[in-house]
């Protein structure tokens, strides 16, 4: 459903189309060079043909358990055309050395809370953000605990926690 | 005996009225900040909201969020995917069984299965009777903060005729975590539908109630009309969906525009509002409630007998005398219960109209038993950030009315 759109990008930033393919429900994804992104949402919203306006959503993987698992994270992007009637599904690959990619917050103001939401859990900066701090988790924490890496029962409490012997927090917890 | 001079200055040197220059010059004053939250009554939930303030004019308005982060993606990371079931009810605690269901749906479309017909039928009850509880508790909130506490008793009456219906259906006043998927895990109660057609009657005379004490309120209108407001542009922009988006003349429902269940087989109107101020988006979800009872009456004629879950082992757990009778049986539920549904690899959009608007899963699958990852985008996070927005340049007594109009949950802002 959203080839029309899919195949304008493609055929407007040729260099940046890397990949395109469907997943089983239907829905069409596009991978975008991480570079381009902000080029192509603004096309995606400004060209009247497309006319994503609303913004939707952004989230990363860590794609670290992954058979195929080089370029470690993929940022994914989810716009919706009211007039289309249509979801636009993007997803972008950043290497775990360089986790980095440009912000689209100068295209969507929505993007500002996801994109430190990412931040916040996955550790990828988004260059040319405005505010990029941490923001369900505090100042003071360190990692990014949405990467596959991050211990589970990994506990960091800004005050001490009093050792109680006869509450068992899970494997793992509970040893000196 | 005369009284001493108060000031050195004879009466006749006095000017009693101040000179032009006088009036212009505005007196020295320095920007405050203000805290109100995170334990705050008109803050729901628990959100601070740092407000800069000029006098009573809101300069900068920063809402800080997570006090209620509850660890949702990596606790649904770490457990089979009928586990994570119980920690969507957490998301909008107000209307549990949509987001149940709006998780379950998306699971289902990515392991490929369509539910049985009679599961759709409930589905779209449940989540319709939720959406009137969801903004009944907004619209009773807002009565409430504005002064009008009668408004927020008749809401909370009629709200909790739902309550009492969904404890029949799921034996949960809050926390339903219904169904299952491929279904439902039970079929509806003896007589239920009756006393939902019952309770429906008694919230129409409620909410019209509510309707007369509040939408010709003098009182209320002047905080509602033009407060908060937001263009339609910014609010696409900042991602609103639902009432919100609704409000500001935007016509998009995802009932409508990618229908789900029974929604194509129902008649129901979408209202639009045209300022996208407070009261529009008061108006929106008082008609809402009118459209969604309209929905379960018409559901409800519709409903024909039949299974509510599908008959495939790999997917929904086998009736019980199966598992207590045969080997197959048995087998199928330890599998199912252990391991975990076998969803196979790949990876899903899917989006459901929540009672705020676009509530959108982004499931990836690696094939095991586990989810590896559980995206939930959910309404109210995108309509919080826009929040800053809609106040700054207003007073401070029109935040209370906008951030109750948006109605923001924490348990899904939040995570």
């Amino acid at each position: 459903m959203t080839k029309f759109a899919l195949d304008k990008i493609a055929a407007t930033f040729p260099r940046a189309f890397l990949d395109r393919y469907t997943d089983r429900a239907g829905g069409e994804w596009a991978v975008i060079d991480s570079e381009s992104i902000r080029d192509v949402a603004s096309e995606l919203r400004d060209n009247p043909e497309l006319d994503f306006k609303l913004f939707l959503s952004i989230d990363a993987v860590d794609r670290l358990m992954l058979p195929e698992r080089e370029p470690r994270f993929e940022i994914v992007y989810f716009f919706f055309s009211v007039t289309r009637g249509e979801h636009v599904r993007l997803k972008c690959r950043v290497p775990e050395d360089r986790p980095e990619l440009p912000s689209i917050t100068p295209v969507y103001q929505g993007a500002n809370w996801f994109e430190r939401l990412v931040w916040d859990f996955y550790g990828i900066r988004f260059r040319g953000h405005s505010d990029l701090r941490r923001i369900l988790l505090y100042e003071e924490f360190t990692g990014h605990p949405l990467r596959k890496d991050y211990p589970l029962r990994q506990r960091q409490s800004l005050i001490p926690e009093r050792p109680i012997k006869d509450i068992f927090r899970g494997p793992g917890t509970n040893r000196p | 005996m005369s009284n001493p001079p108060i000031s050195s200055k004879s009466p006749a040197d006095v000017q009693p009225v101040p000179a032009a220059s006088e009036l212009e010059a505005h007196l020295p004053s320095k920007r405050m900040e203000l805290n109100l939250g995170p334990s705050h009554p008109a803050m729901h939930g628990t959100v601070r909201m740092k407000v800069e303030l000029d006098g009573e004019t809101i300069v900068h308005a920063d809402p800080e969020i997570g006090f209620l982060h509850r660890g949702f993606q990596k606790s649904c990371e770490n457990g089979t995917w009928t586990q994570c079931l119980p920690y969507t009810d957490r998301l909008n605690y107000v209307s549990a069984l949509m987001n149940n269901f709006g998780f379950l749906n998306a699971v289902e479309k990515l392991i490929g299965v369509e539910i049985p017909e009679r599961a759709k039928f409930i589905r779209t009850i449940g989540s319709e009777i939720h959406r009137i509880a969801d903004h009944l508790t907004c619209i009773g909130a807002i009565g409430l903060e504005l002064g009008g506490f009668s408004a927020f008793l008749y809401c909370i009456e009629a709200r909790e005729l739902i309550v009492d219906r969904v404890t029949e259906l799921t034996g949960a006043r809050l926390t339903t975590t219904f169904g299952r998927v491929g279904g439902l895990n039970r079929d509806l109660p003896p007589q239920w539908l009756e006393s939902v057609l019952k309770s429906l009657e008694k919230i129409e005379w409620l909410v019209g109630e509510v309707d007369a004490l509040l939408t010709n309120n003098r009182i209320f209108v002047d905080r509602m009309k033009g407060t908060g407001r937001i263009s339609a542009e910014d609010a696409l922009d900042f991602g609103f969906t639902g009432p919100c988006l609704r409000a500001c003349g935007v016509n998009y429902d995802v009932r409508k525009a990618l229908p789900y269940w029974i929604y194509e087989r129902v008649a129901f109107d979408v209202p639009l509002g045209r300022n996208g101020d407070n009261f529009d988006r008061y108006l929106v979800r008082i008609e809402e409630i009118k459209q969604s009872n309209r929905i379960v009456r018409q559901a409800i004629e519709m409903i024909k007998p039949g299974p509510v879950l599908l008959d495939d082992w790999r997917i929904a757990l086998p009736p019980k005398p199966e598992v207590y009778g045969t080997i197959e049986g048995v087998m199928a539920h330890f599998k199912l219960i252990m391991e975990g549904i076998q969803v196979p690899a790949g990876e899903i959009y899917d989006c459901t109209e929540a009672a705020n608007g676009e509530l959108g899963w982004y499931l990836v699958s690696d094939g095991s038993g586990k989810p590896y990852k559980v995206h939930v985008r959910a309404p109210s996070f995108a309509i919080l950030s826009g929040i800053a927005r809609m106040v700054e340049g207003r007073l401070l007594a029109d935040l209370i009315p906008t951030f109750d109009s948006i109605n923001m949950i924490g348990g899904e802002v939040e995570q």
